[in-house]
């Protein structure tokens, strides 16, 4: 990812420190304009975003990634109907390149068909950090290349949506297992599935709970709080915090409901809106990933999980020496589920440059 | 566990029609308000001779006084001295570093003019580097030093470019995007202006000399870019004194003869440079100086430090495994060394050994010398004791026999004396 382009995140915004006086200016210079130049540089380079779909079969994984780029990203899955369930679980890609308004998205979903579907489902998020682990083992190859690309292709996976089924009690053992060792490695963002089995009121009560058993097992959901930037962030975020996980209903049909086409779901009892507030929180949902966090979820992808794992890295060659100069790599271990150690080393460093600065 | 990762048979990548508005057109606002929370840097180095217009061209740039005092003619060498500044317009912080060089171009001997200058923009580049390979790193909070534009000042003789121009030039091209400028166009008229300025592009060009080319490949840039390189190297005034002129109040310079305006581009180029330099192209200079300059001084140090990326037989080589043989290398190198060392300090250590033997060798020896002699005198002085007892035993016996004989002569004198007394009577 270009450095330049990149917004550096997080990092509280640095006062005039006393080497670098503020200057008066006289007049109008036309520094401003360098944003218009960043945004046209931008634009013609396109953006990338990768996004993994996590949950059960039959949670409506597809259709809500179709419901959300509304389009046919991918065909909805009908359960049973001769398609044999995977014996394993296995990573399905897709890529496409969306345009809006001058603005092209290169959009990569993956899907996990088979998570938590079998048996024994013991380690069934190994393939998963696996695959993400190798994202990042990708780049920093590309990276650490002699010759490098002008723009390293970025394949990294920026958010991970993980399905809960709406069973209207807590969290079950295999989503705590799988949120805590997901969450260090990825931005993960839990949505209730399928939302419309449950009422108003049962929706709270399971939010508020699954929000319980969160903060009991001390997993850390996108927005993360120890990364809000200042006090119009950390209002923002606290709002969003407060509605996660998103009771969020899928549909890729539309109706007409009084005069107006809307995507829905249509039961005997009613029409199901999806971009109706009033009926499930699709529409935060879309916020959040796509209006006015996507740079925000790329950011903390490159800045923090991604030098995370190139810490762990190149510290697994212990007896390298190390220093400025030395480039510490050893073999790529075969195992890539190792996740990287708690977000300590990063705060850390956060925390040295701030008294740096 | 190997990840099965189904991806569809054909790479291409599918163009997919929206059927409604989904929101992601807001992407290049989302990253210029996070880019301008955090805010820009540019740096700026000016290279030209003492009194050339250095630090009044750059008060002029950013409409604001910056405090230097102006450098006097008598520096032995060229230095280079930096200075930080923040400005704020509207919403956008940028942090203002220009660099300049003092005392080019003063001394007798102009070999090693050049070399301040490279050495300054390598250490930039260098220090980018290695906060790039530490293993804990902060590169989105790092403070970019790197050399984003080189201003190079042209004096204005009217003729050619001297030829330390051209040296400095040369050396400069490949490190950082040069612009160059004719500095205090004010003393050249406009038709020779002309002359002068085809002159010197002739000049760069077959010298080889690759100054900054304006991108034109960004079809809402490339038509201004375009027209504004027709005009380089861009004929600037600076003045920060402000002249009335007609009924406002306009930067200039007044002579006797007339009052040169310095926004006004029928007198310089000074809008243009400012047009190119800020308005247009600031983001494209940063990323120039990013993408090739740092990363061919980047790809230069790692080949230097021994890190190839495919070996002769075009087998990717990891970074890893030339690290390993170079390891490898320096670590049996150090046992050698290690050897030698041992060796060497056994070797000493027996010399030595033998030395101490040697000398206590000889140490017994004189010991031994010593007590002999000890005892010999010891010998002798008893002999002479013996000697002199002898004699003095002698001497007694002499002594009493010489007593007695004189006693003996005594009575025999006194019998005789009596005897003729006898006789007598």
């Amino acid at each position: 990812m270009d450095p330049l382009r990149r917004s550096p995140s997080p990092c509280t915004s640095r006062p005039p420190s006393p080497r670098t006086p503020p200057c008066e200016m006289l007049g109008h210079v036309g520094i401003e304009a360098v944003l218009e130049q960043l945004k046209i540089k931008a634009m013609k380079m396109g953006f990338e975003f990768n996004i993994m779909v996590v949950g059960q079969s039959g949670l409506g994984k597809s259709t809500m990634v179709n419901t959300l780029f509304k389009s046919k990203m991918w065909k909805s899955t009908l359960p049973g109907l001769g398609v044999p369930m995977p014996q394993t679980l296995q990573l399905q890609s897709v890529t496409h390149i969306i345009e809006e308004n001058g603005v092209k998205l290169k959009l990569t979903v993956t899907d996990t068909p088979g998570f938590g579907d079998q048996i024994n489902n013991d380690k069934c998020w190994d393939p998963i950090l696996g695959y993400i682990n190798g994202q990042y083992e990708r780049y920093l190859q590309e990276e650490i290349l002699i010759t490098r690309q002008r723009h390293i292709p970025d394949t990294r996976v920026h958010c991970c949506v993980y399905f809960v089924p709406p069973t209207g009690h807590c969290l079950r053992p295999l989503d705590i297992e799988f949120l805590q060792r997901l969450c260090r490695t990825v931005n993960v963002v839990p949505v209730i599935a399928r939302a419309d089995s449950l009422t108003i009121e049962e929706r709270e009560a399971f939010r508020r709970r699954i929000q319980h058993d969160l903060r009991a097992h001390c997993i850390e959901v996108y927005p993360q709080k120890c990364f809000d930037e200042d006090i119009s962030d950390r209002i923002l975020n606290s709002k969003i915090r407060d509605r996660i996980p998103f009771a969020v209903v899928g549909a890729d049909q539309e109706h007409l409901v009084n005069g107006r086409c809307v995507l829905g779901r249509k039961t005997k009892w009613g029409i199901i809106e999806v971009e109706n507030m009033a009926h499930c929180e699709f529409p935060l949902l879309r916020d959040l990933l796509i209006r006015s966090h996507l740079q925000d979820l790329k950011d903390i992808t490159h800045n923090v999980h991604y030098e995370n794992y190139r810490v762990f890295r190149l510290n697994q060659s212990h007896a390298l020496p190390r220093g400025p100069g030395w480039v510490n790599l050893a073999p790529a271990p075969a195992d890539l589920t190792a996740t990287p150690g708690p977000w300590k080393v990063r705060w850390q460093a956060h925390d040295s440059s701030d008294e740096e600065c | 566990m190997a990840v099965a990762v189904g991806r569809p048979s054909n790479e291409e990548l599918r163009n997919l029609s929206l059927s409604g508005h989904v929101g992601f057109d807001s992407l290049p606002d989302q990253l210029v308000n996070k880019s301008t929370s955090q805010g820009f840097c540019f740096n700026i180095l000016c290279v030209g001779e003492t009194g050339i217009g250095k630090s009044t061209l750059m008060d002029t740039l950013f409409n604001t006084k910056f405090e230097s005092d102006p450098a006097t003619h008598n520096e032995p060498g060229v230095r280079l001295k930096a200075r930080s500044y923040e400005l704020q317009e509207s919403n956008v912080r940028l942090k203002l570093t220009i660099v300049d060089t003092v005392g080019f171009g003063d001394q007798i001997n102009k070999d090693d003019s050049y070399k301040p200058i490279v050495e300054y923009i390598d250490a930039q580049f260098e220090a980018y580097l290695q906060e790039e390979l530490k293993i804990k790193r902060s590169l989105f909070n790092y403070h970019d030093t790197r050399i984003h534009a080189c201003l190079y000042f042209i004096a204005p003789t009217g003729h050619s470019l001297k030829s330390l121009d051209l040296v400095t030039m040369k050396k400069l091209d490949s490190k950082v995007n040069i612009i160059p400028i004719i500095a205090k166009a004010d003393t050249i008229a406009k038709n020779e202006l002309h002359k002068f300025k085809s002159k010197i592009m002739s000049e760069l060009v077959s010298n080889g000399v690759q100054i900054y080319q304006f991108p034109t490949d960004e079809e809402t840039v490339a038509e201004i870019n375009a027209t504004m390189s027709v005009h380089l190297p861009f004929a600037v005034v600076g003045s920060t004194e402000e002249v009335k002129i007609g009924n406002k109040m306009a930067k200039a310079r007044q002579y006797p003869w007339g009052v040169v305006q310095v926004e006004n581009e029928n007198h310089c180029d000074f809008v243009k440079l400012r047009e190119m330099l800020i308005r247009v192209n600031m983001e494209d200079l940063r990323e120039q100086t990013h993408s090739r300059h740092y990363e061919l001084y980047r790809r230069c140090k790692l080949e230097e430090m021994g890190f190839k990326d495919t070996d002769p037989d075009s087998k990717p080589f990891s970074l890893q495994e030339t690290y390993e043989a170079k390891r490898n290398e320096f670590l049996g190198e150090l046992q050698k060394k290690e050897e030698e060392m041992r060796q060497m300090f056994v070797m000493r250590v027996k010399e030595k050994e033998a030395e101490l033997k040697e000398a206590e060798k000889e140490l017994h020896e004189k010991f031994d010398l010593l007590k002999r002699t000890h005892q010999e005198e010891k010998k002798k002085v008893e002999d002479k004791k013996k000697e002199l007892e002898e004699e003095v035993n002698n001497f007694q016996k002499k002594k009493a026999a010489a007593q007695l004989l004189q006693s003996q002569a005594q009575q025999s004198g006194a019998q005789q004396t009596k005897k003729d007394k006898d006789k007598k009577n």
